[in-house]
């Protein structure tokens, strides 16, 4: 482990801005820490946004004519801040590969196929009681040029805003089990496992639709506002 | 039992599928103050794989807008100008995602016809002279320009919320 690693690590869940073990982070991770503004940053409140929202844009195996290949999955759960406290009315955004593990992106040359019926993107707005829900397929796992012989495990890509600017998260959620957790960088990089455990959703055969869908619970924490 | 918070991941080089499937580069819709800029590497490379975020306060709530970055790293939104708060100098705040960040990034943009606001503002005033000048945005074609380097002798100044 690198000395600049370890004097990265800070008491937070967040991942160090520099993991050589990944390595884009070696040309981008800024090198000078981040200033502390007296009295704190200001914090604006969640924007509002630009875009409509509908029905079925978090269905994502019903935007083209056809059903998407692969494993059809429900990733549901719950938007909270660290107090519990549920986040209504935010904006989730989602993206992913296919099945094949192939991104529908002109910068993606994974030679696995692209699906017609399967574009990966999703989007909703949280319930009353932060809870959010979209029906997709599991993505695929794929190689990248990290390293040799790097994979990229299943993961879905999120966005969120939470009640103000400084609760913004983007992350990635990760599916029970999977074998290629040790040597992925970008999992790795968050040092705590215990944080690194709440990136990984969990299987719920109470969620899963008989003869139709496996359920997977994917609770999401944002940092506290100061609001209210 | 408090759950603890979900840690960040990189935006990874992908997210134009989901993130800019419309345009939403219009921080005032139909503002006619163009700021537009680069996102620069620890090489001075292009970031061609960035996302940037404007923030800023208005009347009625806060005005928000994301631009994927180009090819050469470009960015390029329409805003207007927003008014003072407090003692504070107008001022739009920043997010920064890319591959390669772990975590999103944030900075400020200053504007340089205020010369006077932005001398008596409490957070630019307690940087270093260096630092500032990164943070204030340069005259450019009838706009605004403001890079934002991620490495270097001139990096961005990015702070801790």
């Amino acid at each position: 482990m690198s000395d600049e690693r370890i004097s990265n690590l800070a008491e937070d869940v967040d991942p160090p801005l520099l993991y050589p073990d990944y390595r884009s982070t070696t040309l981008r991770a800024p090198q000078r820490p981040p200033i502390i503004v007296p009295d704190r940053f200001r914090d604006l409140e969640n924007p509002v946004y630009g875009h409509d929202i509908r029905e079925a844009d978090n269905d994502l195996t019903r935007q083209h004519s056809g059903d998407p290949q692969g494993e059809r999955i429900i990733v549901t759960g719950r938007v909270v801040e660290e107090d519990g406290r549920p986040v209504p009315n935010t904006l989730v955004e989602i993206w992913q590969a296919n099945a094949g593990g192939r991104y529908r992106h002109e910068g993606d040359q994974h030679p696995a196929p692209l699906d017609p019926n399967f574009s990966g993107a999703g989007r909703t707005l949280t319930d009353a009681d932060g809870k959010y829900e979209f029906l997709t397929v599991k993505p695929g796992a794929y190689p990248w040029k990290n390293h040799p012989n790097a994979w990229r495990p299943a993961h879905i890509h999120f966005s969120l805003f939470g009640r103000a600017f400084s609760s913004r998260l983007v992350t990635q959620m990760y599916f029970p089990g999977d074998p290629l957790f040790e040597f992925d960088p970008i999992f790795q990089s968050v040092r705590d496992p215990e944080a690194r455990r709440r990136l990984v959703a969990r299987f719920e055969l109470g969620l899963t639709q008989p003869e139709w869908a496996l359920g997977y619970r994917f609770d999401i924490v944002l940092r506290r506002t100061p609001f209210e | 039992m408090i759950p603890g918070r979900t840690p960040s991941q990189t935006v990874g080089p992908f997210y134009a599928i989901a993130l800019c499937r419309e345009t939403q580069s219009e921080v005032v819709p139909g503002g006619s103050l163009r700021i537009a800029g680069h996102v620069l590497d620890g090489a001075g490379e292009p970031v061609a794989d960035a996302v940037v975020e404007l923030w800023q306060a208005d009347k009625g709530g806060t005005r928000w807008g994301r631009c994927g970055t180009d090819a050469t790293g470009r960015f390029e939104f329409k805003t207007e100008k927003p008014a003072s708060m407090a003692d504070e100098a107008p001022s739009v705040d920043v997010i920064v995602l890319a591959r390669g960040l772990l975590k999103h990034l944030v900075t400020r943009i200053y504007f340089p016809d205020e010369p006077s606001a932005n001398a008596a503002d409490p957070v630019l005033s307690s940087l270093e002279p260096r630092d500032r000048e990164t943070l204030v945005a340069t005259e450019a074609d009838g706009g605004l320009s403001f890079d934002i380097r991620l490495q270097g002798e001139k990096q961005t100044v990015f702070f801790a919320l």
